[in-house]
């Protein structure tokens, strides 16, 4: 089946391809459009950032997403609306923004530049994110010469830009999408279903298949791993995965919602768990990555687990058999084991929002602010009444296989009084609840000393002592 | 100059995504994709290997081993001993044993994960802690010494020692290394290059090939970023590209995987550093013992050198009156370190600013106090090498940056914030820097240079220096065009090739623009000093009344165009092509005796930095930097201000959150941006002020401007330095100096906080 989708207004028609062949590369050696750079291959640089759009639901306008080349299957493209940095013209015709970071020394070396205008472009088209200052929204991406001020510099001088999506529109609504999809390259098969039912369907014939949201871990399986995947089923047509549902009991967000996606409705829940999204990669990987897919593959640090499970989420499995709801923490069972049976997919995840009573705390300890993986994630919510400590639920990532909830710490709060003393003993009884291992991204001992430590910064911070760096500035005089 | 600020040349190629990088050429059709074939072992002897796999793979076309190579297996810059395909044995886990061709880059990548390399092990050195127990070395401990340190310790009025470690450094250059080698005729290859050494690739190309370098043309437009990864590192890749080239007849190109080219090229050496210290009641050194140990490696590569420097650069700003300096270059079974930014400088420096800061922890004042009592000065003006420091604006440098950055009042701030928070604790700093500028192996200071001149006005260029993002070429094109008066974008630059210009040293050292903008400004006078004679004999004035000027050029009573000057020379059978060639003069070095004059003259610079660390988790922010560096008469202020923040961020990153992690079998675990984190944007300070020192070169260089490529790298010392005040203000009535390592990771911050505490 042939692959379409649209490239500077006109549609570009792809045969035979290979399901786990990379935009990237496509691009690069295919397309003669080189100005798109691999950087890592990984989705971590974002020297390969380019525009996806797709129609909104109504079909009259596209929300545009910077999204890494690099790890982007080319399934992935069908039925979408692609920008790489050659769309916006040449060199003798630079835009506003181009032309910003071209004059303030915004490039050295240069390698990285085409992806740095590629985040800002969208920021300033109303891209997906584009409300977020303008550091985030280049922290997926990373300049080795710059230390970055003239590109913030111009970032800041050029917030909008105009952008005619007409031609664009219009070339979208001729491809809509089919009933389903789906080929075959060499001993490679890939399936993109509709509907829920086809993909239960689908992995009910081929158990085996590898479900493919986002590819921001698939992705490395096959850059990195040089994996042979012999089936994927991408989940990316299935319109109705994509939804989000705000109640006052909480949200359920579809298999299909991106981080990107979800993170005003999971700030809304909480800060802390924005301000925790918005630290999960780069926005090129939470506007590929989904939530579901990151409870999916079953990362022992994985950033959002802690945090949903101690908010108390439940996670929805699917499969032509029908429907199971089981608790988030459940789902993990071991390093690399999953409660997913055979022909299940993980349908949708709902996370339910903290009460009035509630005190809710969660912090992510790694190298690096941005776009980096935890060493300790901790996620704490207690139940308050009159001083006491009523429920608690904290789990943490990284301190043990998987992403788990604290049992003896916790029993070691209810019923106590929310003091010192109640943090001492629930921090002492932490050390019982795991043994952590030492490893790439800190030691056991620091993780240990950390994680209790997570303890001690809750309670500060209701005690109203100022507690994180972040919020903190320079004092001149 | 004419255009002060004139952008980077390739600004808008960067930003439009047509700047042509080595992988962005079209590919020659038949053209094969290479990998290595890499040893699993830190150290251990190659008993056999099958390669039958890699042969059968799909995509496969060839596979070459060590037996296959015509020439030198030798793709090292000095001594002779990094193998461009190992032979009997393996030092490091990642060395290339075999090397694959193949249809595509997977193939290849795919089929040299096929080999099987059988391997009995030997006994393998990781750690500077296990090669220093093993006495393991590269060359004997240099010691670079003044009076009796001993003696002079013993008399100190106060006396302590300390120790602490830092991390090394990967480059993290954002294009990978690369190389694309193109078969010509009668056994000529033509290479495209990444590399910051294009004449070193060339010569070790021919010596591999067993060809002469006449025979070779190695030529690299622009690098995406090196930072001295590119020095010696981007030969293998070449090397192996030329090889498949000349023994396939094909178009070869070596795209390296980032994880593959992370375990296999060498990153800056780490270093343990232990010192005594006498000193009197104000903080003034008398006698200082320094250990700087460094973890150089399987191989020499470039640590000799490397290792030099760092001892150069031990004294800082600081005068040591009786000093022994000792420098053990370590021999260990991990990938070879080698040349990044500052060379060794930021290792020695930091060192000495710790040692200023441990001195400040016993006496209990700000250390800054310190440091002003130890500059240089007259009467203190000496190094620990002999060399006489004659242009020191140190002192002027710290006194103004210490009132624009308000420091004393933001230090009594601090104290008032950390009084009053339980949980962050705030630290600032202000370090000052000195750099050695000049190729401490005295011959490497040449440059060569040609410029052509057409009849049409249009100028072309071309030098030994590489453009790695630094601004070398749009520098150079300025002081060209400023010898003729014509605008800059009259000048078209061209890519470094070895066929041009030859025998070059490599873009290393801070080097590029004093040495080839001083030989391109030398070609350019020669044909200027043509012109000028043409148009005095043409137009019947003296040459002293021939002018170039943005108006045109000038003779006598008469203005014509510069383009219409050489139309007239070209009829008038004027040459219009000149090579221009620079040696620095004045410097010379005992190498043996650790004495001389290595330096042409020193770089300076000062940054005060603000942090914050939560005492809770380790985390940090550095909050605030304030800059003033002296970049000399600056020839282009918008680079120059751009490699001082470039450098700075970079040189933050090694100092807090890049850190390399080997496993105890001597594996790489950091080798992807996934684990190695270099600083992102949000990592930059929100306040970050950078101003430039308005004072010229003493030494004529080109137009008084000074080097600016690698001193401000060590301007991040200062957030360092600021991290360990606020680990300090944990237990503010310690006298002592926070025990704190570098990189200042969480993990290592809430280490030295506890350590720090005490029991």
């Amino acid at each position: 089946m042939t692959v379409r989708f649209v490239l500077d207004g006109a549609v570009v028609e792809l045969d035979q391809v290979d399901p786990t062949g990379t935009l990237l590369n496509h691009l690069r050696y295919r397309m003669g459009r080189t100005g798109t750079k691999e950087g890592c291959a990984e989705g971590d640089c974002g020297a390969c950032t380019v525009l996806l759009g797709e129609l909104d639901a109504g079909g009259t306008a596209i929300t545009w997403r910077a999204v890494n080349a690099c790890i982007l299957f080319l399934p992935m493209l069908d039925g979408k609306a692609l920008m790489t940095v050659e769309s916006l013209g040449s060199s003798d015709a630079l835009n506003p923004l181009q032309a910003c970071m071209a004059g303030n020394g915004a490039s050295q070396c240069g390698f990285c530049t085409p992806g740095f205008v590629m985040s800002l472009y969208g920021r300033a088209i109303g891209a997906r994110g584009s409300d977020l200052p303008a550091a985030d929204a280049i922290a997926g991406n990373l300049c080795r010469c710059t230390g970055y001020g003239p590109i913030l510099a111009a970032a800041q001088a050029v917030t909008t830009l105009p952008h005619d999506d007409t031609a664009t529109i219009a070339a979208l609504q001729a491809i809509a999408l089919m009933p389903a999809q789906g080929g075959a390259c060499g001993t490679r098969r890939w399936f993109a279903p509709r509907t829920r039912e086809q993909l239960a369907e689908i992995l009910d014939a081929h158990p085996d298949a590898q479900i493919v949201a986002g590819a921001t871990d698939v992705g490395l399986w096959v850059t990195k791993g040089l994996r042979e995947i012999a089936t994927l089923v991408f989940l990316g047509g299935i319109a109705d995965l994509a939804t989000i549902a705000e109640t006052t009991d909480g949200v359920t967000l579809g298999a299909m919602v991106r981080y990107a996606d979800a993170h005003p409705a999971l700030a809304r829940l909480h800060p802390d768990l924005g301000e925790l999204v918005r630290r999960i990669g780069g926005l090129q990987v939470r506007n590929s990555g989904t939530i579901c897919g990151n409870i999916a593959n079953g990362s022992p640090i994985g950033d959002g687990p802690p945090a949903l499970i101690a908010l108390g989420a439940t996670l929805t499995l699917r499969s032509t058999g029908g429907r199971r709801t089981i608790a988030l923490e459940d789902y993990f069972l071991d390093y690399g084991r999953q409660d997913r049976r055979a022909g299940e997919f993980v349908e949708s995840v709902h996370v339910q929002a903290p009460g009035p009573d509630d005190l809710v705390h969660m912090s992510k300890l790694s190298r690096r602010f941005d776009s980096d993986i935890s060493a300790v994630c901790g996620a704490f919510r207690l139940t308050l009444r009159d001083g006491v400590i009523a429920d608690a639920r904290i789990a943490f990532g990284g301190m043990a296989a998987t992403p788990r909830r604290a049992a003896a710490c916790e029993a070691a709060m209810i019923g106590q009084r929310f003091a010192e003393a109640t943090i001492a003993q629930a921090a002492a009884a932490l050390h019982s609840d795991f043994t952590p291992l030492d490893d790439v991204r800190g030691s056991a001992q620091y993780r240990r000393t950390a994680a209790a430590n997570l303890l001690w910064r809750l309670y500060h911070q209701a005690q109203g002592t100022l507690v994180s760096v972040q919020h903190v500035e320079a004092d001149f005089g | 100059m004419a255009e002060p600020s004139h952008p980077h040349d390739s600004a808008h190629l960067h930003v439009s995504g047509t700047a042509r990088y080595g992988d962005d050429l079209p590919e020659p059709a038949d053209m094969l994709h290479l990998a290595f074939g890499q040893g699993t072992q830190a150290h251990a002897r190659i008993v056999g290997v099958d390669l039958a796999a890699v042969r059968a793979a799909p995509g496969v076309i060839a596979v070459f081993t060590a037996a296959d190579i015509p020439g030198a297996n030798d793709v090292s810059p000095v001594a002779g001993d990094d193998r461009l395909l190992a032979e009997d044995v393996v030092t490091y886990v990642g060395q290339p044993v075999f090397l694959v061709a193949a249809t595509s880059q997977i193939a290849a990548r795919r089929a040299a994960r096929l080999g099987r390399i059988a391997y009995e092990p030997l006994p393998a050195c990781l750690t500077v802690a296990e090669a220093q127990a093993a006495q393991s070395l590269l060359e004997p401990t240099q010691r670079m010494a003044r009076g009796d340190a001993d003696a002079a310790l013993a008399d100190a009025p106060q006396r302590l020692s300390g120790r602490f470690a830092m991390g090394g450094q990967d480059h993290f250059y954002l294009e990978g290394q690369i190389a694309l080698a193109l078969p010509g005729e009668d056994g000529q290859v033509h290479v495209i290059s990444s590399t910051q050494h294009p004449s070193e690739v060339q010569h070790l190309i021919a010596h591999m090939l067993d060809r002469t370098s006449a025979d070779i043309t190695v030529e690299v437009r622009r690098m995406g970023g090196a930072f001295g990864g590119k020095e010696t590192q981007a030969a293998s890749f070449a090397a192996a590209a030329a090889l498949v080239a000349t023994r396939t007849g094909r178009a070869a190109k070596f795209r390296c995987d980032r994880d593959d080219d992370m375990v296999m090229t060498g990153k800056r050496h780490d270093f343990s550093v232990a010192y005594d210290v006498g000193f009197d009641d104000r903080g003034r050194v008398q006698a200082l013992r320094l250990v700087l140990s460094a973890r150089c490696g399987a191989t020499f590569d470039l640590s000799a050198g490397i290792n030099d420097r760092a001892m150069f650069h031990a004294d800082n700003c600081y005068y040591l009156p009786a000093v022994e300096i000792l420098s053990e270059r370590l021999k260990t079974h991990t990938v070879s370190n080698t040349a990044f930014r500052g060379f060794g400088g930021p290792q020695g420096m930091l060192a000495i600013e710790r040692v200023m800061d441990h001195i400040a922890g016993a006496l209990g004042g700000d250390p800054l106090d310190v440091r002003i009592a130890n500059l240089y000065g007259p009467g203190r003006d000496v190094t620990p090498y002999g060399m006489t420091v004659t242009d020191n604006i140190a002192p002027q440098i710290i006194d103004r940056l210490r009132h624009t950055s308000r420091y004393d009042a933001r230090r009594a701030a601090i104290a008032v914030f950390n009084a009053r928070n339980p949980v962050l604790k705030k630290g600032i700093a202000l370090t000052p820097v000195k750099f050695g500028i000049s190729f401490t192996t005295t011959h490497l200071n040449q440059a060569g240079a040609l410029v052509h001149v057409y009849a049409d006005g249009s100028i072309q260029i071309n030098h030994g220096g590489t453009e790695m993002g630094q601004g070398l070429y749009i520098k150079v094109a300025q002081v060209v065009a400023q010898v003729f008066a014509v605008p800059v974008g009259q000048v078209r630059i061209t890519a470094t090739r070895t066929d041009k210009v030859p025998n070059t040293s490599a873009t290393a050292a801070s080097s590029g623009t004093d040495l080839n903008g001083m030989a391109a400004h030398h070609a350019a006078m020669a044909i200027r000093e043509r012109l000028t004679a043409f148009a005095a004999r043409t137009f019947g004035c003296a040459d002293r009344d021939v002018h170039f000027t943005r108006d045109g050029v000038q003779a006598g009573a008469v203005v014509l165009s510069f383009a219409d000057l050489c139309r007239k020379a070209y009829l008038g059978r004027i040459q219009l092509s000149a090579t221009g060639f620079y040696a620095t003069p004045d410097i010379e070095y005992d190498r043996a005796a650790h004495k001389g004059r290595p330096f042409y003259y020193f770089a300076y610079g000062a940054a005060v930095s603000e942090v914050v660390i939560d005492t809770l988790t380790g985390e940090h922010r550095v909050l605030a930097v304030d800059i003033l560096h002296d970049v000399g008469r600056s020839l282009n202020p918008q680079i120059d201000r751009g490699q001082i923040e470039g450098a700075f961020v970079q040189g933050q990153g090694w100092l807090t959150t890049e850190e390399l992690v080997f496993d105890d079998k001597g594996r790489l675990l950091t080798h992807s941006p996934a684990t190695y984190k270099i600083p992102t944007a949000s990592d930059r300070p929100v306040h970050f002020h950078i101003a430039l020192w308005d004072g010229d070169n003493t030494q004529p260089t080109i137009h008084r401007s000074k080097a600016v490529g690698e001193p401000p790298f060590m301007l991040a010392n200062a957030v360092f330095m600021a991290l360990i005040q606020a680990v300090a203000a944990t237990a503010p009535d310690k006298r002592n100096i926070a025990p704190l390592d570098a990189p200042a990771t969480p993990e290592h911050i809430l280490r030295a906080i506890a350590g720090h505490r005490g029991p």
